[in-house]
């Protein structure tokens, strides 16, 4: 039995995590925060030309023919610097084309999604809250998609949409005048969100691709990306309180910091095996892998949300101003929380899975 | 990552199995004799064949095997799974007797460690006092010695089993002059010899769990202490690193968990059975969570051990008393949620001790309350978050008056 990490992952997890440190520093999360652009192509660009944005694809398609598992090292190191980048529609739109395209869409599409020169995203949920396949109305019919979908990240500048349909099947639509995309005024200023108006795009279905698959990974990657965040700023709120004097002696020094410090790392640094799991399960472990994916995606996603409270009290009143990067992960952790469904829903299908 | 144990463990697990099948409940002359003599032949039994204790050198009656982690890991499950009283009083099998094979004279392991691997002899744990709970080296029983006997005098406090045990390690003070640290010592006291006074502490819930020790004057005899004077302090520290063999235990939380799952499916909330209540699934689930979290801790953990890369799993480990302690307690308070007029009423003694029964209500109840327990005994959880702070998040040590 060994629930480790191979060599190989950690070098591409170190790998991902040194290219965040020099390139993605809180002031560039900042300034995209206050409206900058160009550093999300370029931090975009920089990732996919160490493989990021091909990592699940084949290697006959010019990808590095990886799994769920490093797509999730990758979204933890993200998460971790809150580094605004396209990825996780990009990620998922690429892994549900990989895993279930025809050979015409795969051949088509993966080499440019694999090497950074095309961007992709989904376009999943439905009026607000509708998250889940057997709640989805867009219709493809005589191969024209109809319908609108809320909150697809990344929507502005994507080529490609894998499209959630009505029953649970997929879509590949292509930008153009029929996809109308209206931001939506993301929190998380580094994750735009948009709505996409279907009005009869020419749209082929995604071969045999199953959304509640998709939703599967899209759970395993915000639960690694809420960790990561949530593990940096436990260290970051550690630091803090280190430097913060008051009563002529630093923050850490008395008890009840201390003790608040640790019940934070409690609470996210052992859930770090579930999604490592859920990831595995994915790929290894089909039968189990919504049921993991659930458990993952509820429980961290939840955990990581209440550290982020924590970090703003344990950071005083400068904790809730806009100059104090805690927000930047505070709503990185919001996003993941609530992207695919919040965790009382994931609860449910888990119970559900259960047998309960 | 791989999850599957291997051709070498599937094969050690199908041997385990095979034994406990052949070798439990006892059959014939055997099974007229009491429990405890039952679980005394069963254990001699499991020691030869290698499944007890395997790590303990040969000549003191165990299998001379080196540690493995995973080949722990996989015996256990199947003993409990069996069902078979493998689980010894483990304050002589999991401390004196690392304590001894790191600290004893070869005189001692000869004499103590084979009784009580068996659980032929069996001991309790002296080291708390009324004044030493969590600052546990401020400790004040006193040993003097006088002549070829060490003269006890002081108390003790907290000690499991004390009423039951023959044998009592203690921690008492030798060296009232030397800092508090350096004045300690490590004792061996026969629980029968005049002078000593044992009173069970009743608790809360009702049940006799633990012990004051009273020494007015007993004597025991000069030879009776593990290391030399005043090195007592450090000799009941030299058997953490073997708490690692008790590392991957979270079965005792999961046999729980699935109690409360079962009560859940018999409880009725609003004309149903509570498991199919919302409220009550989304709690349940929110338990999943942390349960899970700590069963794949103790892989990462396992494995981490295994692979001699311990500081991979650092976090884990420091964490895993107080992450245990919690889910036990969120287990404990849904379970009367479930059930909550069972509160009403007094648990049945039998409800009232620890450890693990059948789920009655009254066993809940006192489960709700013995939980509480857990935050306290083996390391308080206001000191775990101290150690949390410090050794994981770099904190700064608390000012020492």
């Amino acid at each position: 039995m060994n629930f480790a990490l191979s060599e190989e992952q950690e070098l591409l997890q170190a790998t991902v995590r040194e290219f965040v440190a020099k390139e993605c520093p809180p002031q560039t999360v900042r300034a995209v925060f206050d409206g900058a652009r160009e550093p999300v192509a370029a931090l975009w660009h920089g990732l996919a030309r160490i493989g990021i944005a091909g990592l699940a694809v084949p290697e006959e398609h010019g990808g590095a023919g990886l799994e769920l598992l490093e797509l999730a090292l990758v979204a933890e190191e993200l998460g971790r610097g809150a580094v605004p980048v396209p990825f996780l529609g990009h990620a998922l739109a690429t892994l549900a084309i990989a895993r279930g395209g025809s050979a015409a869409q795969q051949k088509e599409w993966l080499p440019r999604l694999a090497s950074g020169a095309a961007r992709a995203t989904v376009a999943l949920a439905e009026d607000g809250g509708r998250w889940l396949p057997q709640a989805w109305g867009v219709e493809l019919a005589n191969g024209r998609l109809r319908g609108r979908k809320d909150f697809v990240p990344e929507a502005e500048g994507a080529e490609l949409y894998v499209v959630g349909c009505a029953g649970g099947a997929l879509a590949l639509v292509e930008s153009g005048t029929h996809a109308r995309v209206t931001p939506q005024a993301a929190l998380d200023r580094g994750r735009p969100l948009a709505a996409l108006e279907l009005d009869g795009p020419p749209a082929e279905p995604l071969g045999s691709a199953d959304a509640a698959r998709l939703i599967d990974a899209g759970c395993v990657l915000l639960a690694a990306d809420a960790f990561g965040a949530a593990h940096a700023l436990v260290r970051a709120t550690a630091a803090y309180v280190q430097t913060r004097q008051q009563f002529g002696q630093p923050l850490a020094q008395f008890q009840a910091v201390k003790h608040q410090l640790a019940n934070m790392a409690l609470e996210i640094d052992p859930a770090r095996g579930l999604w490592w799991y859920a990831a595995h399960a994915f790929d290894h472990a089909p039968a189990d892998s919504a049921r993991a994916a659930a458990l993952a995606k509820s429980h961290v996603t939840d955990r990581a949300q209440q550290v982020a409270r924590d970090a703003v009290e344990a950071h005083g009143g400068i904790g809730f101003t806009w100059e104090c990067d805690v927000h930047l992960w505070f709503k990185r952790v919001m996003f993941d929380r609530i992207w695919l469904g919040a965790p009382e829903l994931h609860r449910e299908r888990f119970a559900r899975l259960e047998g309960w | 990552m791989d999850l599957r144990f291997g051709e070498e463990y599937e094969d050690l697990r199908a041997a385990v199995r095979a034994f406990c099948a052949e070798s439990w409940p006892a059959r014939g002359d055997e099974a007229r004799l009491p429990e405890r003599e039952q679980a005394i032949a069963w254990r001699k039994r499991a020691l030869a064949a290698g499944f007890l204790h395997r790590t303990v050198p040969r000549a003191y009656g165990g299998a001379g095997a080196e540690l493995d982690v995973m080949a722990e890991t996989v015996i256990r499950s199947e003993l409990d799974r069996a069902g078979v009283p493998h689980r010894g009083v483990v304050q002589g099998t999991h401390m004196l007797v690392p304590t001894l094979l790191e600290c004893g004279s070869d005189e001692q392991r000869q004499r103590y460690i084979p009784p009580t691997l068996c659980g032929e002899l069996t001991w309790c744990q002296g080291y708390s006092e009324p004044g030493a709970g969590s600052d546990l080296a401020s400790l004040q029983a006193r040993a003097e010695l006088v002549g070829e006997e060490w003269v006890l005098r002081g108390q003790k406090i907290w000690t499991s089993q004390a009423d039951e045990a023959d044998m009592m390690f203690g921690l008492f003070r030798t060296e009232p002059d030397a800092p508090k640290h350096a004045g300690i010592s490590y004792l061996l006291v026969p629980m029968r010899t005049p002078g000593i006074e044992v009173r069970p502490l009743t608790m809360m819930q009702g049940g006799q769990d633990f012990c004051e020790v009273f020494f007015d004057g007993a004597r025991v005899p000069a030879g009776n202490i593990v290391g030399r004077r005043g090195e007592g302090w450090k000799v009941s520290r030299s058997t953490l690193k073997h708490e690692r063999m008790l590392i991957g235990d979270s079965n005792i939380v999961r046999i729980t968990f699935d109690a409360l799952l079962d009560l859940a499916r018999r409880a009725q909330r609003g004309g149903q059975p509570a498991i199919e209540h919302p409220q009550v699934r989304q709690r349940l689930a929110e338990i999943a969570g942390y349960l899970a979290t700590q069963e794949w801790s103790v892989a990462r953990m396992l494995t981490a051990i295994h692979r001699n890369r311990e500081a991979d799993a650092a976090s884990e480990m420091l964490m895993a008393k107080l992450f245990s302690t919690n889910v036990q307690q969120m287990i404990a308070k849904l379970a009367l949620d479930l059930a909550p007029e069972a509160g009403l009423t007094e648990p049945r003694s039998a409800e009232a001790t620890m450890g693990i029964g059948e789920f009655t209500p009254g066993r809940w109840v006192s489960n709700y309350m013995f939980s509480l327990a857990f935050a306290i005994a083996g390391g308080a959880s206001n000191v775990q978050r101290n150690i949390i702070g410090e050794l994981l998040l770099g904190l700064p040590r608390d000012r020492r008056p």
